[in-house]
């Protein structure tokens, strides 16, 4: 009698995450650091800030793989998640910039000009550098799981709740963009100048926040790995193939996807947070709608349903734009658009799934059919 | 007796899908019901398994618990298996997986299951699954590459795993080759040795086959209960049924 319950661990997916662990953990930092400037071989400080960014994106598309590639709850709101944990970094980093801001306050310099005299109280907290990296996962996870709640167990479903979540990001952008909201407006939050007491600016500060990004993202790889491969990842999928059937065997649905759906929400946090230091600005315009729709171009061209795909899609996608938009700034929405409907049309498994069938020279063993009827984009 | 219904209504904005239906079925019974599209065979299913809520009666289970108060989880927890009459199994999972995840199991909220393993026992058991639905040979397969067949077997499978002292199968054999419809048939009466099973079919040969009671349903009523030769010596029966399934073959 066969004796595993759980599939052999997918030994390609291994080997990948070893690879890219190598690229992105020792060879990058490794290019930046060794080889002169004027050597070929030299990655800029600016390229190697560049990929940090990647990888932040990357944390936020492996959450939306879970939800959307795995459990077929498609969200179109990871942007709202994402601005919760870079905002609540960048008050902490706001707030760090003490006399030399512009005007030589202890305030943000949006409050001065917006005649804010005294600092708001749910800014206060976030003079600490703790609470700023508690605030950036757990504020998502915690709004994730009101919304969720709501939502799920009003056995909201499919496109209904693709377009609640989208609207959920529509209202956060006008939320975020009021004066009123204290948080900068349509400017957001920027000039920072250090991270506990480290100056942002200098290379090195870039260098080993590059490297916790890609810790970070190693670590949130297999976090999701692990659930992908307990039960409970099965039933996720389970729910993707035969909602009722899961309902019939005892379990209760919407509770699992309330689970994911907050999972992928620390994991955007997370995302923003990593991303505000090394950016050096977060507003509105970051966390709106088409930054969300971003995520979800993402995890499709990189393959859903594959937690690798879900990392390549981001890293190839972001690295393709900043390529193509130093040659043609104004095509690059037409040809994300473009890439999108190919990929949906007549790539199904993504760039994962062409890499397998080049290498295996055989039809993929995906991790997920896509049904065009449920679940689908 | 294992399931008591007693005057169950079904409204849908006034046609009565299930009308005073009184239905019993006793502990280890094989019951087959028959009757004409729209009879509202699926319907009492549905009740039965608290997907649909009745207008009025009650569904009483084993020792007088009321079915029509629980939710369909509940009703699963209590032992009322349901297989439904496409096959619905998780095509993009193993059928070692499909069956692993149908397991009873003391709990299913998302935490135990996070981080349940299974146990020598448990594995022994959907061994044993496998052997009765004779699907040993495909158990690490995909599901969704299974014959339509072997599906409804697995549903079967699944369905059994969670111990069900009572199986509601919805037309387990359409669209089955002659020899597949056999083979059902012989796992439904193996099946029956262990729980009260409950099969919905129209066809009349594979009915002949396992069946020891048919009870006929017609109009949401049921109007006529007995063998496979008293039902089709019953005139009303001929008349409404059995005469139009003729005239249809």
């Amino acid at each position: 009698m066969p004796e595993q319950i759980l599939p052999k661990p997918d030994s390609r997916e291994t080997w990948s995450f070893y690879g890219a662990a190598l690229v992105f953990l020792v060879v990058l930092p490794l290019l930046n650091v060794l080889p002169s400037e004027d050597s070929w071989l030299h990655l800029s400080d600016f390229r190697l800030n560049q990929f940090g960014k990647f990888l932040c994106f990357a944390i936020l598309a492996l959450g939306l793989d879970l939800t959307w590639g795995y459990c077929g709850v498609l969200s179109l709101g990871q942007g709202v998640f994402f601005g919760f944990g870079a905002y609540c970094m960048g008050m902490y980093l706001a707030l760090q910039i003490g006399a030399e801001s512009v005007y030589g306050s202890d305030l943000p310099d949006f409050m001065v000009w917006t005649q804010v005299k005294e600092l708001p109280w749910f800014w206060v907290p976030f003079k600490n550098f703790g609470a700023g990296i508690l605030g950036a996962i757990l504020v998502p996870m915690i709004f994730a799981t009101v919304f969720g709640f709501l939502a799920f167990r009003s056995r909201i479903k499919g496109v209904y709740f693709a377009i609640i979540t989208q609207a959920l990001a529509f209202a956060a952008w006008l939320v975020f963009n009021r004066n009123e909201t204290r948080l900068g407006g349509t400017n957001g939050l920027t000039d920072f100048k250090q991270i506990l007491g480290y100056r942002l600016s200098d290379p090195s500060t870039q260098r080993a926040l590059y490297i916790m990004t890609a810790l970070a993202l190693a670590a949130s790889f297999l976090l999701c790995r692990w659930i992908v491969a307990s039960r409970a990842g099965k039933v996720l999928i389970a729910i993707r193939d035969s909602e009722s059937r899961v309902t019939f065997s005892g379990y209760t649905p919407w509770v699992y996807k309330l689970f994911v759906f907050v999972v992928a929400a620390g994991l955007a946090g997370l995302s923003g947070l990593l991303y505000v230091p090394q950016v050096g600005i977060i507003t509105p315009a970051q966390i709106g709608v088409l930054p969300s729709l971003e995520v979800v171009i993402w995890v499709a061209v990189g393959g859903r349903g594959t937690l690798m795909g879900a990392v390549l899609g981001a890293v190839t996608v972001n690295y393709g734009r900043s390529l193509l938009t130093n040659y043609f700034p104004e095509a690059w929405p037409f040809i994300l658009g473009g890439l999108f409907v190919v990929v949906v049309t007549m790539f199904p498994d993504g760039l994962i799934g062409m890499i397998r069938r080049l290498f295996a020279g055989r039809q993929p063993e995906p991790g997920l059919t896509v049904h065009k009827a449920q679940g689908g984009a | 007796m294992i399931l008591n219904c007693e005057n169950v209504v079904v409204d849908y904005d006034g046609f009565k899908a299930l009308n005073n239906c009184n239905f019993r079925v006793h502990y280890n019974e094989l019951r087959v019901v028959i009757g004409p599209n729209g009879a509202g065979k699926t319907t009492l299913l549905d009740v039965i398994c608290g997907k649909t809520k009745p207008s009025s009666g009650k569904v009483f289970f084993g020792h007088n618990i009321d079915l029509t108060t629980k939710n369909a989880e509940t009703i699963t927890k209590l032992g009322v298996g349901r297989k439904f009459q496409a096959p619905s199994v998780y095509s993009n999972l193993s059928v070692w997986q499909n069956l692993d995840l149908s397991l009873k199991r003391a709990s299913k909220g998302v935490f135990p299951t996070l981080f349940g393993k299974s146990t020598p026992a448990e594995r022994e058991r959907i061994g044993q699954a496998l052997e009765t639905i004779g699907l040993e040979n495909v158990a690490h397969e995909r599901a969704g590459s299974l014959s339509h067949g072997q599906k409804q077997w697995l549903e079967i499978g699944m369905v059994i795993l969670q111990d069900p002292s009572l199986l509601l199968v919805d037309e387990p054999v359409a669209g089955m080759s002659d020899k597949e419809t056999e083979q059902t048939g012989r796992l439904l009466q193996t099946l029956s040795e262990k729980q009260a099973i409950v099969v919905i079919e129209h066809d009349m040969e594979f009915v002949r086959q396992i069946a020891r009671v048919v009870t006929v349903l017609a109009e949401g009523t049921v109007i006529c209960e007995g063998t496979v030769e008293q039902v089709q010596a019953d005139d009303y029966v001929r008349e409404i049924y059995l005469g139009r399934a003729k005239v249809a073959h």
